[in-house]
């Protein structure tokens, strides 16, 4: 897989048949994501399913779609940058990352273990295609402003991408980092939110509300894109309309998506933020998962 | 801070005759502290000095604030990798004078601390050497998290000049205060904590920290600091504590602010036959425990001094090398009391807490009375 000459300019358009293909691969990949979080979480006893089940299109989309990378250099100097700022849905970035080489997939069967490079959060000292250490919510947008302005200064073309949380926009680092993204046009920065619409403690409206959030990036002077997170043809055509402008407004994708998205009884329910999946209810999830996607189950589930 | 604060900070070529009384106030901290500073004897009387070349009578070139923006700018003109950040006090730490030579480099990131460390760790995970500049009670408290998790934790080779530490703010009070921070610091693996007494020793930590390996928080006073070293240090080396005066009866181990009034100290001790040994630990994390325990063994008694909380700092850190060495010596911490300061002009403070030349001298002569 050519990963390096990719980028979004390239992508097929809507509609042909190089677009149907590289969708179907990218659905396959969504699974992959999805079976691995359960496949690790019951090695590790309990794992981040829902958080990272809402990112699955989108970590599909930015690693076989969009991302330029070369996985047996993973410091090349060019590369696009990418910051989970939410750190914890790294269960489902690990096997994308051994997915596509840039480390071999045996150790993940260690996650979690004494000793193991793979933790609930991921760390960039141990783990080869991590461009930064994540898990205390709130900081990957000003990491990812970091890269951005490196870019400047050293003159690369790359861009930087920042996958956030919305539990965590209520982290006031977040919007130092939004204004200060604003105030130096830092357009090659591209935020991402997987506005799953759930935080640990329930539905984020309810705990600390964070809507308009359109209203509130473009008035940190940000371009602003909402598409559904889990429509692969709607996230490859925001990939295709972002600005190759370095020094335009900084871009955001505001991705409305499901919690749990995948398996019918997390979807739209607070209780599997964290959870243990064992016995038969591992085994009818795999299945399921491996089903595809469903319309979203009504009403959801308290888990 | 308010506006009018930030003003009475910003501009170190502000003369305190235009900054009021209070400001007049605050800058006798730079004489008060500085005793019979060589520095002060060269340049003559405060007002009959230059003001292109001078501050309060001291030679810019041996003034801290002065200095760190225009070494950055030098170091940068051979180093690429060299960027520069602060937040909302370009002026008070004089990263503008970098500013003014590498425009493209310098980020101004406003008042927004957290975002600053961050941001750097981002520049620094691509390859350029970020040194970031605000006043230490924000740069080691506000963003502690931060210097942990997005410095320390990956090894960026971030390096923070934080100034303005200690109580050397004065009547801005608590908040503006930095006495924890050594204690904060130096409990976090991984990050160097160094420091500065004077502008020459900060000279050669900014020029060291250019082949150091992972994150550096640098502590810096007032930023008007008396001479300490005449020249750049040409053997500094992080981790290896500098003996500045030899004598037997005592050791003051002490660092940044606190080595200048020591140094005088110790001076009015050996009038008195008191001999002193001065040893500046300018590198607190990791510290020099040789030079400590030789301290120990090879003079009757060790005191330390710090402007930081006596819980955590030098004297913390001195007192586990001593225990853990079997040391029996006698020993003494000096520091601010475990409380929060009260309120005053700093050189009104250093005499109240006896952190300055006389206070330390008196603190010796009650400990060493039999």
């Amino acid at each position: 897989m050519d990963t390096e000459a990719r980028n979004g300019s390239a992508l097929p358009a809507r509609g042909t048949p190089e677009r149907a293909q590289l969708t179907g691969l990218l659905s396959a990949k969504a699974k992959l994501v999805r079976r691995e979080t359960v496949r690790l979480s019951r090695i590790a006893g309990a794992g981040h399913y829902t958080g990272t089940f809402s990112a699955a299109e989108l970590f599909a989309a930015l690693y076989y779609a969009q991302l330029r990378y070369r996985p047996a250099d993973p410091g090349w100097p060019d590369r696009d940058r990418f910051v989970l700022s939410k750190g914890h849905a790294a269960i489902g970035l690990y096997p994308v990352l051994a997915d596509v080489g840039f480390f071999d997939p045996a150790p993940l069967d260690n996650y979690t273990r004494l000793g193991s490079m793979f933790g609930d959060h991921p760390d960039m000292r141990k783990i080869p295609g991590i461009d930064f250490s994540s898990g205390s919510l709130g900081h990957g947008l000003s990491t990812a402003l970091g890269m951005a302005l490196a870019a400047r200064v050293q003159g690369r073309s790359y861009r930087t991408y920042c996958l956030l949380g919305d539990g965590e926009l209520a982290e006031g680092q977040v919007w130092e980092a939004a204004m200060a993204a604003g105030h130096f046009r830092a357009g090659s920065l591209i935020a991402i939110v997987d506005r799953n619409q759930l935080s640990i403690d329930g539905p984020t409206e309810s705990i600390m509300g964070v809507e308009p959030l359109d209203e509130k990036f473009r008035s940190f002077r940000w371009q602003v894109r909402r598409i559904d997170g889990h429509d692969l043809d709607a996230i490859l055509d925001a990939f295709s309309g972002l600005s190759d402008a370095p020094d335009g407004p900084p871009q955001m994708i505001i991705a409305d998506t499901v919690k749990g998205r995948g398996v019918q009884r997390m979807e739209l329910g607070a209780g599997w933020h964290v959870g243990n999946l064992v016995g038969a209810d591992y085994d009818d999830v795999m299945a399921e998962i491996e089903g595809g996607l469903r319309p979203v189950a009504a009403g959801g589930s308290d888990g | 801070m308010d506006e009018e604060t930030r003003a009475a900070v910003t501009g170190p070529g502000t003369t305190a005759a235009e900054a009021g009384p209070a400001a007049q106030e605050i800058s006798e901290v730079f004489r008060g502290s500085a005793g019979e500073s060589p520095a002060l004897k060269r340049s003559g009387a405060a007002g009959a000095a230059k003001p292109a070349s001078t501050v309060r009578g001291i030679q810019r070139a041996a003034v801290p604030a002065f200095v760190a923006g225009q070494e950055l700018a030098d170091l940068a003109e051979h180093d690429q990798r060299i960027v520069v950040l602060t937040a909302d006090l370009a002026g008070a730490g004089r990263t503008s004078d970098f500013a003014a030579r590498h425009p493209a480099r310098f980020f101004n990131m406003g008042v927004a601390e957290q975002n600053m460390i961050t941001v750097a760790a981002g520049l620094a995970s691509a390859g350029l050497r970020p040194y970031l500049s605000t006043f230490a009670a924000y740069a080691a408290l506000l963003g502690c998290e931060q210097i942990r998790t997005d410095l320390a934790y990956t090894g960026m080779p971030v390096r923070i000049l934080a100034h303005h530490s200690g109580m050397s703010l004065g009547y801005y009070g608590t908040s503006h205060h930095s006495l924890e921070d050594l204690s904060v610091m130096r409990a976090i693996a991984g990050l160097t904590v160094v420091c500065a007494a004077d502008a020459s020793q900060l000279r050669a930590i900014l020029r060291a920290s250019l082949s150091l390996a992972g994150p550096l928080y640098i502590r810096m006073g007032r930023g008007r600091d008396p001479e300490v070293y005449p020249e750049v240090p040409a053997a500094f080396q992080f981790g290896r504590a500098a003996r500045l005066a030899e004598g037997s009866d005592l050791t003051l181990i002490t660092t940044g602010s606190q080595v200048r009034p020591c140094l005088d100290a110790a001076a009015r001790l050996g009038a008195d036959g008191i001999g002193v040994r001065v040893v500046d630990m300018h590198t607190i994390s990791p510290i020099d425990e040789s030079e400590v325990v030789a301290a120990a063994t090879q003079t009757a008694a060790v005191m330390t001094v710090e402007e930081h909380n006596v819980t955590g700092g030098l004297g913390s850190a001195v007192a586990e090398t001593l225990l853990e060495a079997g040391a029996a010596v006698r020993f003494r911490r000096a520091g601010v009391p475990d409380e929060h300061v009260i309120l005053g002009p700093p050189a009104a403070l250093y005499a109240h807490y006896e952190l300055d030349a006389d206070g330390i001298a008196a603190r010796a002569r009650r400990f060493l009375a039999p």
